[in-house]
């Protein structure tokens, strides 16, 4: 489980980050793109370094689709936010753009913040579910459509949707503390 | 006139993107497990499970609109301005919209995850 997120945090980042770059490349070679020649813009599918860019974005995709089934969406959005690391890396190396030492401290913010959030649970515990995240995804689609409805039920009565949602958030807790 | 031109685009490409991604994340948990799907039925059989669900192409239309304010906004600026300033944004309204529209459990760790990512972030454009 420890090994797949790491994988799966990777994955993004890396394609995530390298995609852009070469995005960026390929519009160079396009030139700027004005409002009343809008259509140029179709231009960019021909280009190679924008094709390779949009291959590096569709690895993304699927690594972030997969991610996005079995993990929370606040889980999987400082994986792309590592990508613009890797940007800010391959930016200064590969498109010769100057990276200050203002933009080296975000870059370090952005993996405490990376770092931070990977190392808790990947995944909101529904009221529905008594398991531990992730190793109950065998009956992943029965029991997300039960939490969902369990939760709509829940927000009619506002006190017990209170009390389950402080029961899930301190068995999180219990679960951090045994990892 | 160029900065109002840039940021616009930017603004357009942060909205598209944090809907897209909420409407993702609802399709996602729907369908299930992508790993069994895909050991199960193999790629195509999991190419076929996501393309089905209705949720799912309606985020993709939305990203794909973020995607064409990218390439035009990318056009217009330095690759390592614009990619970390729509982040930063995409990432706020996103959280919120987790919070908010999928009743996810943002506790205090991803809330000071979310604020470093951004604080960060806003260095990036410095």
């Amino acid at each position: 489980m420890k090994f797949k997120k790491i994988f799966i945090y990777l994955a993004i980042a890396c394609c995530n980050g390298t995609g852009d770059v070469l995005l960026k490349r390929g519009m160079d070679n396009l030139g700027e793109i004005h409002l009343n020649h809008w259509t140029h813009i179709f231009n960019a599918f021909i280009d190679p370094w924008i094709i390779l860019g949009i291959l590096f974005l569709a690895g993304f995709f699927y690594s972030y689709l997969t991610a996005l089934s079995w993990a929370d969406l606040t889980f999987v959005l400082p994986a792309t936010a590592f990508g613009y690391v890797i940007t800010a890396f391959l930016s200064r190396v590969f498109l010769h753009e100057t990276v200050s030492a203002w933009r080296w401290a975000g870059v370090l913010l952005i993996t405490c913040g990376v770092g931070l959030v990977a190392r808790g649970p990947s995944l909101t515990e529904r009221p529905a579910k008594d398991t531990a995240p992730g190793k109950d995804s065998a009956v992943g689609k029965d029991t997300a459509l039960a939490g969902d409805s369990t939760i709509q039920k829940d927000s009619a009565h506002g006190k017990d949707a209170a009390l389950a949602k402080d029961s899930a958030l301190s068995r999180n807790k219990e679960q951090h503390e045994l990892a | 006139m160029n900065s109002l031109k840039l940021w616009t685009a930017i603004g357009m490409l942060v909205l598209a993107s944090s809907a897209g991604d909420v409407m993702l994340s609802a399709a996602m948990k729907r369908i299930g497990d992508l790993d069994l799907i895909r050991m199960e039925k193999g790629l195509l059989g999991v190419i076929s499970r996501v393309i089905s669900e209705k949720l799912f192409l309606l985020g993709l239309c939305c990203l794909i609109f973020s995607f064409f304010c990218l390439l035009t906004a990318l056009s217009w600026g330095d690759a390592s301005l614009v990619a970390p300033a729509s982040a930063s944004l995409t990432y706020i309204c996103s959280a919120i919209m987790a919070k908010f529209l999928l009743h996810e459990n943002v506790d205090r760790r991803r809330w000071l995850s979310a604020a470093l990512v951004c604080v960060g972030v806003l260095l990036l454009v410095k």
